[in-house]
């Protein structure tokens, strides 16, 4: 099984497939992003621990992620992983979710986030890019309560049917606040 | 036996209709006066090895749609996570693949360290390897094991088994517990490696081989089990990407992706080794795959125990690893760090990580946001499992009940990781 790439032309074709997708800088993969969808389509760029992290509008983010999934030259077409977030003191974008998308031939990973009002928390659904954004949605939206337009199944996935809120949120705490028996004079809980 | 296309359950009856056209002959249980029988596979089927339903619609023995259900252990994870301090949150972790809870826990603490700019010198490095590839080889025994008992070969799964009772209790050594280990700390392990545990590793490292080679011999070359196992529940590479598969599946279908060699961590880049892949993603592949990488992993262990570089063992990051409870009885700083160690009074950096290791399902990601306080603001597992099960019912529509059960166990499903 492990024996069939061992011939030396088979290993000098794989040196050049390696060379010729060498890896892609941060800067190189912005400056693409940018020729694909404009330069003020991406906001607060940052590279936390050197993962090229961007914002995005909510409305382009389908378009994004569809272009990206295509595309030859970053091959950016593995969703990693997706999640929601609550950010209750953000006035208007209370609620944001985060993609990861991660091209396994260039080994570069991009963060994509979105921000939107919890009054209205409508977002288009990847599912007919990415199978695998089925659950990774519907668990956002048992968490969050974030409606993914055109899901084939928004129903909640790991808590119970009959819950009437969405647990993740932080107005939620973890413990039942009139408990008096866990309270802690000087530290708190 | 073997399925030829996995259908969905929408093209299937347009299938059939379309046989019907063509003037195939299609007999279809109503013929007879039965109708489709819906078929309760779990939550607590001995098969599904874990608390996870499916709602399968058969036509005799034929799947033609299949419901997973999860959530049964759903222990809300993620929001716990939200009150703890960091090191109080390598227990949850334990408690996701609690197979290998070692890589688990290993990938947490490394997660934190990258939060904390922290160190961890070669030793402590070298350590958690052995660790992490024993955890691994103890979850694809696991995995393999019950893939031979559900194709109805019982023995080769206890021989099996009392190799990962001597894993176990290698880790019992090493960190006092066997299950949920809770093993090393933020910024190394919690003491060196005892003179027993090198004894029991050296010890085991010398037998286990023999019984694996007795375990692929029953089973590799076995009609019997070929048969139940080749071109079942396969997944081609394209559609395994898309769903976004990692790990021994992913390989299983013919990608080389291994967190391990494509970012290196805890210096996994000093070892030689290979990466197993398959053709089909089928039954088979994945378990040829799966028993490649525990050979690949004891060339690891060997090589990581033969040059295991002498000095420290944890990080000197007084602020995060707790000092030895005997300097906390004399040493007033000690003492305080102790203290805040303890209490969690120690604020972390502001920050946004992602760091991943190989688990022993796969790609288990751990996605941090920290907002400079003592817990995390979010702490997002990406469980490979979860990410992966979604693919069931694809891969067994079309196939009988035996196949679906088997594609169950080949793919690893361990139901704590899959809820969280």
């Amino acid at each position: 099984m492990t024996d069939l790439n061992t011939s030396p032309a088979a290993q000098a074709k794989a040196a050049d497939y390696v060379k010729a997708h060498a890896a892609i800088s941060n800067e190189q993969l912005l400056a693409r992003l940018h020729g694909l969808f404009g330069a003020d389509t991406f906001s607060d760029v940052e590279e936390p621990y050197g993962l090229l992290t961007a914002t995005v509008s909510r409305h382009r983010i389908h378009e994004i992620l569809d272009v990206l999934h295509g595309e030859k030259e970053l091959l950016l077409n593995f969703l990693t992983t997706m999640c929601g977030v609550h950010w209750p003191e953000r006035q208007g974008e209370e609620l944001s979710v985060v993609y990861q998308l991660h091209s396994m031939i260039h080994n570069i990973r991009l963060r994509l986030k979105i921000f939107f009002p919890i009054a209205d928390p409508v977002v288009p659904t990847m599912t007919d890019i990415y199978a695998t954004a089925n659950w990774m949605e519907r668990e956002a939206f048992d968490f969050y309560g974030i409606i993914f337009t055109g899901h084939p199944n928004l129903i909640r996935i790991l808590n119970v049917e009959d819950m009437d809120y969405h647990p993740m949120r932080k107005e939620y705490p973890l413990e039942d606040g009139t408990r008096e028996d866990k309270t802690d004079l000087f530290f708190g809980r | 036996m073997a399925t030829n296309d996995a259908l969905t359950a929408t093209e299937h009856i347009h299938h059939e209709a379309a046989q019907q056209q063509r003037g195939v002959m299609v007999t279809k249980t109503e013929d007879f006066g039965t109708d489709l029988t819906t078929l309760n596979l779990g939550p607590t089927h001995p098969a599904t090895h874990g608390i996870f339903q499916n709602i399968l619609q058969m036509d005799g023995e034929k799947i033609i749609s299949g419901v997973p259900t999860i959530g049964y252990i759903h222990r809300a994870f993620e929001k716990i996570a939200e009150r703890r301090p960091f090191y109080q949150i390598t227990p949850l972790t334990d408690r996701m693949n609690y197979c290998s809870s070692p890589i688990n826990n290993m990938g947490w603490h490394m997660t934190v360290e990258k939060l904390l700019g922290v160190e961890v010198p070669k030793r402590a490095q070298y350590i958690r390897v052995i660790m992490m590839e024993l955890a691994r080889i103890a979850d694809h025994l696991v995995c393999n094991g019950i893939l031979g008992v559900d194709t109805g070969a019982f023995s080769g799964f206890l021989y099996l088994f009392e190799e990962r009772e001597n894993i176990y209790e290698i880790y019992e050594e090493v960190c006092g517990s066997r299950l949920t280990t809770n093993m090393g700390r933020v910024g190394g392990m919690e003491r060196d490696l005892s003179p027993v545990a090198l004894e029991k590793l050296r010890t085991w490292l010398k037998r286990f081989p023999a019984v694996m080679r007795e375990f692929q011999n029953l089973f590799d070359r076995n009609r019997i089990f070929m048969d139940r196992t080749i071109n079942v529940g396969p997944i081609t590479a394209e559609r395994a990407l898309n769903y976004g598969f990692t790990g021994p599946n992913l390989r299983a279908a013919g990608v080389d992706y291994d967190v391990r060699v494509m970012n290196p961590y805890s210096s996994y880049q000093d070892f030689d080794f290979e990466i197993p892949v398959g053709t089909n993603g089928d039954t088979y592949d994945r378990y040829l795959v799966r028993n490649e990488e525990i050979w690949q992993s004891l060339r690891i262990i060997n090589q990581a125990l033969e040059n295991l570089p002498e000095g420290p063992y944890h990080a000197d990051a007084p602020h995060y690893y707790l000092p030895p409870k005997q300097e906390v009885y004399r040493n007033m700083e000690a003492l305080i760090y102790h203290f805040k160690i303890i209490m969690g009074e120690i604020d972390a950096p502001v920050g946004e990580v992602y760091h991943s290791v190989e688990g022993g399902n796969g790609e288990l990601g751990f996605y941090l946001i920290s907002d400079g306080g003592r817990t995390p603001y979010r702490l997002h597992f990406r469980r490979p499992c979860y990410i992966y099960y979604q693919a069931y019912p694809e891969m067994v529509v079309g196939s009988t009940l035996s196949d679906a059960i088997i594609t169950l166990s080949s793919m690893n499903v361990i139901a704590g990781e899959l809820d969280a």
